[in-house]
């Protein structure tokens, strides 16, 4: 079964290298040695939860690299595990947030999300005090001053779920659910097939039809490998809880710019952390219950 | 020998004790939100008589009006006779580093839910070192109520998306 998967995703890979191939014949810059060797490595990459602690090593220089010749600048990036004992949860106080959408760019900027292609994984839902309905929900709203008289703004990201139906959906196992519970995506191995992001009921997905454009000097040069590098055209990407600071203990960036300190987030497991202090003590609630995901994300009110 | 370990003892007894019982719990805070060059306030109030009457400012302070705050005036909250600190209802002291202990005293509820982090913000690490965000890194202490501010700009419509 696996092998008939890896198989399957080697021949798309291959596919797509005729194509770049062209392309490459067409555009004299991208024809660098260098760029050939290291494209024929991607294109035979194993599966990266399958590879040893030294060939993720050898990957993360190839990288480097990459990006070095790309971006003219020096990454990082960072291929460390879960912590052991530590489950993420995050949880959003929808009585203090006044839908300024600080978090959305922060998140632009921590993640190097395309600028253009816009890509933004948090999008803030505005809706009538007492109304509370998604269909009839705006997100394009651009008052002079937020909060506005008479609503309330609900932002939504990756839910990061326990049985997370995205994960259920992809056909070559190029996203699944990290130890500490963060849903992450493998972009070398995606193939945009957008299968993941039918599946998710929350919006949680996006997908890179365009190459990405970032500004030179806001390039985040701290990155993980399955979150904020450097991501290739045509595949899908998603909120990590910023899992290239999470995972080092950091609170997540929209949290830090969230001006009315709306949004919380820690380990599930320990009863003293801020997160078990708002699920213990305050009525928690998820979006779409009903159908059964489990997120890690909860909602409440309290002023 | 036998003296010396009980000595020691002793000490850590009454360390243990003075940690968990007598001492206050600090939070680590970011700097407090001071305007550039007001503090030490004593540069100037050194030399200047103190002025209890409730008044518009007008030489100096001039921004500073009590809104929202109740019946709340300047030496309610500052120490008349240090401006350099604060002082609580008690007569106790506090530094503009702990000044979540003068709102505390009458927002209680509030102050709890800030010890918890429900209330407020923390920034820093999740696991590890944090700072508290001060109560007055958010309210005015003169004028708290919570300012209404700009958004940053909506998505781009998809219609109105190009392609590259
Ligand atoms: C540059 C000089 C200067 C500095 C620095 C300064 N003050 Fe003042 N302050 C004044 C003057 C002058 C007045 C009198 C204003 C008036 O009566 O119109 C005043 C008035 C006041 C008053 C009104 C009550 C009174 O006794 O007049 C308070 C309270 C006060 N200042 C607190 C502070 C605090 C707290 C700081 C530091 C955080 C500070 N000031 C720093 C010059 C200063
Ligand atoms: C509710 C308590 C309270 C009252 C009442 C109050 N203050 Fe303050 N004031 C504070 C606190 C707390 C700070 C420290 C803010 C910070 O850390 O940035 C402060 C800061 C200041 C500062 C420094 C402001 C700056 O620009 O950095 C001045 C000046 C000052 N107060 C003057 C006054 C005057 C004058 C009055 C009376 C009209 C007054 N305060 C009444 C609590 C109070
Ligand atoms: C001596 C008691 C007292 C102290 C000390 C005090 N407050 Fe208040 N505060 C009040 C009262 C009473 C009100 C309600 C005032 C009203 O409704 O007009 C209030 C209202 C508020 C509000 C709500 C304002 C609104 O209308 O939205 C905020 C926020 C607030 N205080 C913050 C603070 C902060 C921050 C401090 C510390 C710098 C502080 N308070 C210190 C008594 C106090
Ligand atoms: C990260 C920013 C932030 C910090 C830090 C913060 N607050 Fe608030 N506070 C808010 C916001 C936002 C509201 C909601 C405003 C509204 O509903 O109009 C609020 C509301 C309040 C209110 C009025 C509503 C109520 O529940 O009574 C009080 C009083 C208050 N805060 C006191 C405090 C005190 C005291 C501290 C420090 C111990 C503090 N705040 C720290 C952002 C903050």
């Amino acid at each position: 079964m696996i092998d008939f998967k890896e198989k399957f995703v080697n021949r798309r890979k291959l596919i797509k290298l005729f194509a770049t191939g062209v392309a490459a014949a067409l555009a004299p810059f991208a024809a660098k040695e260098s760029d050939a060797k290291i494209d024929w490595e991607e294109y035979f990459q194993k599966h990266f939860k399958l590879m040893t602690k030294e060939e993720k090593e050898k990957l993360v220089k190839r990288l480097e690299q990459k990006y070095k010749e790309k971006y003219k600048k020096e990454f990082k990036v960072k291929i460390s595990d879960a912590m052991q004992n530590v489950e993420f949860g995050y949880a959003l106080n929808l009585s203090k947030c006044i839908g300024c959408r600080r978090c959305v760019y922060a998140c632009v900027k921590e993640n190097n999300l395309s600028r253009k292609p816009q890509i933004q994984y948090i999008r803030v839902l505005r809706m009538k005090n007492g109304e509370f309905d998604v269909e009839k929900s705006e997100h394009y709203y651009e008052p002079a001053l937020v909060p506005e008289p008479g609503y309330f703004y609900f932002p939504v990201q990756c839910q990061q779920c326990k049985k997370a139906p995205c994960v259920k959906a992809c056909p070559i196992k190029a996203t699944w659910t990290e130890p500490d519970g963060i849903v992450v995506v493998d972009y070398n191995w995606c193939i945009g097939c957008k299968y993941c992001m039918s599946a998710c009921p929350y919006f949680g997905r996006r997908f890179n039809r365009g190459e990405p454009v970032i500004p030179e000097n806001e390039i985040n040069t701290t990155v993980h490998y399955l979150g904020n590098r450097p991501r290739p055209m045509n595949v899908v990407e998603k909120c990590t809880f910023c899992i290239q600071r999470s995972r080092e203990g950091k609170y997540p960036a929209c949290l830090e710019a969230c001006p009315v300190g709306a949004r919380k987030f820690g380990n599930l497991l320990d009863p003293e952390d801020e997160i078990r202090q708002v699920i213990d003590n305050k009525r928690v609630f998820i979006f779409k219950q009903d159908l059964n995901t489990i997120p890690r994300f909860y909602y409440f009110f309290h002023d | 020998m036998l003296r010396k370990t009980k000595l020691l003892f002793l000490l850590f007894l009454f360390l243990f004790v003075y940690k968990n019982v007598f001492a206050k719990k600090e939070y680590p805070v970011p700097y407090p939100p001071l305007s550039p060059g007001i503090f030490p306030c004593m540069n100037c109030h050194e030399g200047l008589e103190r002025n209890k009457k409730k008044r518009a400012l007008k030489e100096m302070h001039q921004n500073i009006k009590i809104e929202n705050h109740g019946d709340r005036w300047c030496y309610d909250c500052h120490d008349e006779r240090n401006l350099d600190r604060l002082k609580l209802s008690n007569g106790e002291y506090v530094k503009f580093q702990e000044s979540y202990r003068l709102c505390g005293q009458c927002h209680g509820n509030v102050y709890n839910d800030w010890q918890k982090g429900i209330h407020g913000k923390r920034i820093g690490n999740w696991k590890g070192e944090k700072q508290y965000l001060l109560c007055v890194h958010c309210h005015d202490p003169h004028s708290p109520r919570f300012k209404a501010m700009k958004p940053e700009p909506a998505p781009v419509r998809p219609d109105k998306a190009t392609t590259h």
